[in-house]
């Protein structure tokens, strides 16, 4: 059907359609910058109350502080029990394990799924999709008694060991996906090389799945960073509090007088989530489109 | 090197010529390679974390779980059984449950479809050549990523507290504002927004799904003279069904899940009046603040039926409305 080419007019008809011009063009941008606008405005807000005193933020509700109070920071970071250095250490460590964990075990696991023929593939495959729906709140308990009985209660093991047994089942449907892109021709001729498959795993698949993994590594931080109810069920002594735990000790104690350190230290929580936002932009957004990911 | 499964292995014995490759030799050939793709134990080696995973972390779990629901257990001393008590006290003479059930209901049921409409719309705007697209979708995208964190919710706190932004924002316009967090009647409007805000996910994949759709049938509803209107009810919609679906069964099971903004913004009471006492924090309270752990195991197999049930509906109702090509 499209190999006749149709007359002119109406093509360029819908040229016109797709690429506004003048008014309507300056108008769509009006209307995606309000829409962005207001999308930041909360953001933008709780940095600017960061940096105003007290008395200021809710008796002046400008963007523009009258004076700039850094203090507030100072204040915050050594501000409710512990220093804030303390929280952002613990979260660190959870992290780091969590993304370590995560990229080993989920690509073992996609490697074999993309890779192998094996009996009732496909029946394990379907149980890790499904796995993937499965609703945290309905394992919770069960596992919080595993970890309780293994004393691990307050440590960070179960915040870390479970992501070295590909429980994020989202990440190796992710890595599958990827892996089939890749030619089998290579793993062949390294087979044929002598290889096994270990070795293939190693030295082929990963090395070219990269951006399968820097996705990987990306959601992990950033959801394991943010996963409140698993540190708030695992960890209970101040010492070994994260920082969104910590977040929540300013949320006990404000009397009304420490707004601004409380706003000061949310902003810096975001601080690692959007450095690597800024970062990666590109890379998540598109990873995003391409895979179709939670949020 | 693979030691392939050697069952059978008889017929495929050093004798294979590979010259004239007649119709056996093929089947034989495929067989062969099958079997070495096959890799015998390895595949098992590569899953191994994966199956103590799934069976440890799971499976277990989750039996031990639908167990845990018909006893009465605190952690510390022995699980009890004590039969279907726990449902039937959940269903008939447990109040809280019922608030738990109307606000998330109310929370899903709303801010779902207002967050699908928006994800469409402005990915309809961005689906055009545009200059600074780019900053636009990460506009839009930001507050997707930050959406689960603990500071955000704080922040939501402020905004729609007594003296917050939003009440200012109403001060340009005359109206007097009241304190939105504290009133029942709106606080888990507060949360809803706040899940409303965060459209980005959905409308990044709304917009790969907009550039895959054909041009040709474009041109086509442009030669006959299809308006704006028409060209999104009767292609673009019809067309992109498909993903309307999947981001609906995503954002309905995120939503019945979601739990930090309602312990945050109500500091961890579900207040006023358990307006906020979405069911997840009920769950949590049950289990871990009154250590009424066979209780929150049975709220905890609600959860997960209510979400089966939703998706199933979701995927049956999905014959009438989602259209797939060929």
């Amino acid at each position: 059907m499209s190999a006749i080419t149709p007359s002119v007019s109406p093509l360029e008809k819908l040229r016109s359609l797709r690429s506004l011009t003048g008014p309507r063009r300056i108008l769509l941008h009006t209307l995606l910058i309000g829409v962005a606008l207001v999308m930041l405005y909360p953001l933008l807000w709780m940095l600017s109350s960061s940096l105003k005193p007290d008395t200021e933020i809710f008796t002046h509700p400008g963007l523009i502080p009258n004076k700039l109070h850094p203090r507030n920071y100072s204040e915050g970071w050594s501000g409710s029990g512990n220093s804030f250095s303390l929280y952002i250490t613990n979260s660190l460590i959870v992290t780091i394990g969590a993304v370590i964990g995560n990229v080993i075990s989920c690509s073992l696991a996609a490697y074999a799924f993309a890779r192998f023929e094996f009996r009732g593939k496909k029946i394990w495959f379907g149980l890790m999709l499904g796995t993937i729906m499965l609703p945290v709140q309905a394992v919770l308990i069960p596992q919080y008694t595993i970890f309780y009985n293994l004393t691990w209660i307050n440590t960070f093991l179960p915040l870390i060991v479970p992501k070295f047994l590909a429980t994020d089942a989202f990440f190796i449907f992710l890595m599958v996906q990827f892996i089939r892109s890749i030619p089998r021709e290579l793993d062949q001729a390294a087979m044929m090389d002598g290889a096994n498959p270990l070795q293939i795993y190693w030295k082929i698949i990963l090395p070219l799945m990269k951006p399968a993994l820097v996705t990987t590594t990306i959601f992990t931080f950033v959801w394991t960073y943010d996963d409140f109810l698993h540190q708030l069920v695992y960890l209970q002594q101040n010492a070994r509090f994260t920082v969104p735990l910590g977040l929540t000790l300013f949320l006990d104690k404000t009397s009304g007088s420490s707004y601004g350190a409380m706003f000061a230290m949310s902003a810096l929580a975001l601080a690692p989530t959007l450095i690597c936002f800024f970062v990666f932009q590109k890379r998540l957004v598109e990873g995003l489109a391409t895979t179709g990911m939670k949020g | 090197m693979t030691t392939a499964k050697t069952d059978g292995a008889a017929g495929e014995g050093p004798a294979a010529p590979a010259s004239p490759a007649g119709p056996r030799e093929r089947a034989r050939l495929r067989r062969r390679a099958a079997r070495r793709r096959g890799g015998g134990w390895w595949p098992y080696a590569f899953l191994a974390p994966w199956f103590v995973g799934l069976f440890g972390l799971t499976i277990y779990p989750m039996l031990d779980s639908l167990y845990l629901s018909f006893t009465d257990f605190d952690l510390l001393t022995p699980a009890r059984w004590i039969g279907g008590q726990n449902y039937t006290h959940m269903f008939s003479d447990d109040p809280v449950f019922w608030d738990s059930v109307h606000a998330t209901l109310l929370y899903v049921l709303v801010s779902v479809p207002l967050k699908l409409a928006l994800a469409l719309g402005v990915a309809i705007l961005l689906n055009r050549p545009l200059k600074g697209i780019g900053v636009y979708r990460a506009a839009f995208y930001l507050p997707s990523l930050l959406g689960g964190a603990v500071a955000i919710a704080i922040v939501w706190r402020q905004v729609f507290g007594g003296d917050g932004l939003f009440n200012d924002f109403l001060g340009w316009f005359g109206v007097k504002g009241q304190d939105w967090i504290s009133s029942p009647d709106t606080s888990i409007y507060t949360l809803i927004l706040l899940a409303v805000w965060q459209f980005g996910t959905p409308m990044v994949i709304f917009l790969a799904g907009l550039k895959q759709l054909p041009r040709d049938v474009y041109e086509a509803a442009a030669i006959d003279g299809a308006g704006t209107l028409t060209r999104f009810f009767r292609i673009t919609l019809p067309l992109l069904t498909p993903i309307v679906f999947f981001n609906l069964v995503l954002q309905v099971i995120d939503g019945f899940k979601t739990f930090t903004p309602a312990y945050v913004v109500s500091n961890g009471t579900g207040g006023p009046l358990n307006s906020t006492m979405l069911y997840s924090l009920y769950l949590y309270k049950k289990g871990f603040t009154d250590l009424q752990m066979g209780y929150a195991s049975a709220l905890a197999w609600v959860l997960f039926l209510v979400i089966a049930g939703f998706t199933a509906v979701n995927f049956v109702a999905s014959r009438y409305w989602v259209h797939y090509d060929d």
